[in-house]
């Protein structure tokens, strides 16, 4: 049998480019997710998001239920609707998770994330870093002579125009919680 | 209390290997008659051959493995089990609880470990908890789309005295999969079913999973609306390979007619299959002109890599069961005269006779082998398992299955080693029926250490061995796709299987000539014992028909002849 002419660095086409995609715009979308709260649940959610190659843009996660045991995860995660849809089925078939909500589908939400802001300067970037942390509703929660330790809520955008402001300023770092979300209305 | 908890979930066979940290539970075992244990070589092995029970029983298998090395050794039948969605239930030990992270003794992070190869695991730390546990893990394995799951045991938590909670009387899982299929949806394939020109049911193993009540359902509804069925290599036995509808097995190394009337057909009802690799070929020209129906218990193989057009989400014997009612009441309409022209299309290629080969010459034909076996065990009780490679393939086309749970092969992970300790869980299944793993010599060395499993518990397995002392898939790739270059695909140093029967303390018989063949296979059958039958056939075969790797159905190569840069470049990355 006459073998096979492969050419040379066949293997940079990857076995990818077989697949139609069913949609390329890629979405953002926010998922809550209703978890028993027992060790190793976060490991699932995360070690599922790793081992088929989806992004986590954040994760937060913590006990909202004590008497019945429930956590919540709020994911938020970008990908082609076929991969969100993908997403929260694989979600859902892990045993200790009750419920997924797609936030971003299910009609008008509410999100807040919460960040701390450091800034080090002096003389008039000290002033406006005051004035803007003012327009913006951040609270200073320290301070010394040569910086301050701003706290901020709000949407993820807003967190982003007021870390970028600052960035001139003296920005030295940002720890950021994550997103919450919750549904509008009752 | 693990006992009772395993009695209570009416299990009457466990497969395991003693080690320190079960030590209490295995004193139980001794203690005790309802509960049978196998002792196998490995661990490995214990896995595959409660996998081999379930798929031949519908029942969940049970394992029983010390912590440490116990527990990795297992990894791989765990895999196995997630792909093949095949319910098994591994119990592990591990070091005592105060133990746990010093890295102690044969302590491993079991449940770390195991989690992404199980369906859900769980490190019980409370002997109060243990039995809930147990039972919760029986009823997570068997519901929905089954699966393995594992119990990690610390040694301190067996020795404990806690409370024991019957079956019955612990609380409700959450865990509860959807059954019914949507109504609506079903409605809508109906229709699809009374108007389709050009239909074909694409069978799966969640058919197999759903009970012996589906593969009923779907005898009913194919012969009654007279289209035609073909199936995975899992789903082989849920429609019998004599039943009128029968196409054969489709995908890679599936039969003409199957992958072409699946490229061809315009409505496609998918029962329990995932659209996997190896069925769909290149996707992007998979059955282009049809409408695509699927029925799947697990929301998530839906739409995972096939866009259809009417999911359902359900268990495949209730949703079957509507699909017939609803069908029936609606007059049992078909579209009778486009359904012949179909047939005729469809016989048209079955007149190819892809699997047709001539047995000429001294040397054993691997084909001309497994038809002679199916000819000589076709009246039998008989069960088939197989290891990985063109064995398989071949078994597949040329062995016919009339039942479901017949049939047991490594599908989704193609795990080498599989068959040999499989056989030995099937046969502690089923004592007085015919079990042959079907095998090729380099697979069944990876668990052969079984054989003394087999000897031990007196079980009959008969071990077909088809010797082409190659890795015969592996040397067909490197041949058709690097250039004849067989990088280490050869058996060399293979041992006298007849002398290794021999030492094990079973029969070994050798067969070379294709004049003595049908002699060599009733000297198999009529030995009673476990046998090792050592079948020397043609070294350079390879198996066809076959899609090459990145090409649709409809390209698929029937023979030598057709070989020629028959696999891109952009097909040779794929495995």
């Amino acid at each position: 049998m006459a073998a096979l002419q492969i050419k040379k660095g066949s293997t940079k086409h990857s076995a990818y480019n077989l697949r139609p995609t069913f949609s390329d715009t890629k979405e953002r979308h926010t998922l809550a997710v209703k978890v028993d709260n027992e060790p190793g649940v976060l490991a699932r959610v995360i070690g599922l998001f790793s081992g088929r190659g989806y992004n986590i843009e954040s994760l937060t996660v913590a006990e909202v239920d004590h008497l019945g045991h429930h956590s919540r995860i709020t994911i938020v995660t970008e990908g082609t609707p076929q991969v969100i849809e993908q997403i929260k089925a694989q979600l859902g078939r892990i045993v200790p998770v009750h419920e997924v909500h797609d936030l971003t589908v299910e009609g008008a939400t509410v999100e807040r994330e919460l960040a701390l802001v450091k800034v080090r300067g002096d003389g008039e970037k000290r002033v406006e870093a005051l004035r803007l942390a003012d327009i913006f509703r951040a609270n200073a929660v320290d301070s010394t002579l040569e910086s301050f330790v701003f706290e901020i809520t709000g949407t993820p955008e807003k967190i982003d125009a007021f870390a970028d402001l600052m960035r001139p300023l003296g920005l030295v770092e940002v720890a950021r919680t994550g997103v919450a979300a919750l549904s509008r209305g009752a | 209390m693990v006992v009772q908890a395993l009695k209570d979930q009416g299990v009457e066979v466990v497969f395991g290997y003693p080690g320190g940290a079960v030590l209490p539970i295995y004193d139980e075992i001794f203690l005790q008659n309802d509960i049978r244990h196998v002792l196998v070589r490995h661990e490995q092995g214990a896995v595959h051959a409660a996998e081999g029970y379930a798929r031949s029983t519908g029942k969940p298998g049970v394992v029983l493995v010390t912590s440490g090395p116990g527990a990795t050794n297992a990894v791989t039948g765990l895999t196995d089990a997630l792909l093949d969605s095949i319910p098994i239930v591994v119990l592990t030990g591990q070091v005592p609880t105060f133990m746990i992270g010093s890295d102690a003794f044969q302590e491993a992070d079991t449940v770390g470990i195991t989690r992404s190869c199980t369906k859900h695991n769980w490190l019980v730390k409370d002997t109060d908890k243990l039995a809930a546990t147990i039972h919760e893990g029986f009823h997570v394995a068997k519901s929905g789309r089954p699966g393995p799951v594992l119990i990690d045991i610390p040694k301190d938590v067996q020795f404990a005295s806690g409370k024991y909670v019957e079956p019955q009387k612990i609380e409700v899982s959450h865990y509860q999969p959807q059954m019914k299929g949507d109504m609506a949806e079903i409605e809508e394939l109906v229709d699809a079913i009374e108007n389709a020109k050009k239909p074909i049911f694409y069978t799966g193993g969640g058919v197999i999973n759903s009970g012996p009540a589906a593969s009923q359902l779907l005898r009913e509804l194919a012969d009654a609306t007279g289209f035609p069925v073909t199936s995975t290599l899992m789903g082989l036995g849920a429609y019998p390979a004599s039943g009128k509808g029968w196409l054969g097995m489709l995908g890679m190394h599936g039969l003409y007619e199957a992958n072409m009337a699946m490229h061809d057909c315009d409505l496609m009802i998918n029962i329990g299959a995932r659209f996997d690799d190896r069925i769909t070929g290149r996707i992007d020209a998979f059955s282009p002109k049809s409408k695509k129906a699927h029925i799947d218990i697990d929301p998530s193989s839906i739409n995972k890599v096939i866009r259809v057009d009417i999911p359902i989400v359900g268990d495949v014997a209730h949703v079957l069961e509507d699909i017939l009612k609803v069908w029936k009441a609606r007059g049992r309409k078909t579209n009778k005269e486009a359904l012949a022209g179909w047939w005729k299309q469809i016989d048209g290629w079955k007149a190819i006779d892809c699997l047709k080969f001539e047995q000429k010459g001294k040397t054993i034909r691997p084909q001309y082998a497994l038809k002679r076996l199916e000819e000589l065990t076709k009246g039998h009780d008989r069960y088939v398992c197989t290891e990985v490679g063109q064995h398989q393939m071949w078994a597949a086309q040329y062995l016919g299955f009339e039942d479901p749970n017949r049939w047991m092969t490594s599908g989704g992970l193609g795990t080498m080693g599989y068959g040999v300790p499989a056989s030995i869980g099937i046969q502690m299944a089923h004592p007085d029926a015919l079990v042959i793993n079907v095998a090729g010599e380099a697979s069944w060395l990876m668990n052969m250490q079984e054989m003394g499993t087999a000897v031990q518990f007196r079980l009959p397995v008969k071990q077909f061995i088809l010797n082409n002392e190659r890795l015969g898939m592996v040397r067909q790739w490197q041949e058709l796709l690097h250039g004849e270059r067989y990088s280490h695909s050869w058996s060399e140093a293979l041992p006298d299987f007849v002398k290794l029967a021999d030492a094990f303390g079973c029969k070994g018989i050798r067969c070379d000539d294709p004049a003595d063949l049908d002699d060599a296979i009733m000297e198999m059958l009529d030995y009673d014992g476990p046998v090792i039958f050592d079948c020397l056939v043609e070294k350079h075969e390879n198996c066809f028909p076959m899609i090459p790797s990145g090409e649709p159905h409809n390209k698929m190569l029937l023979g030598e002849a057709s070989t020629k840069d028959a696999i891109g470049s952009s097909g040779a990355v794929l495995v």
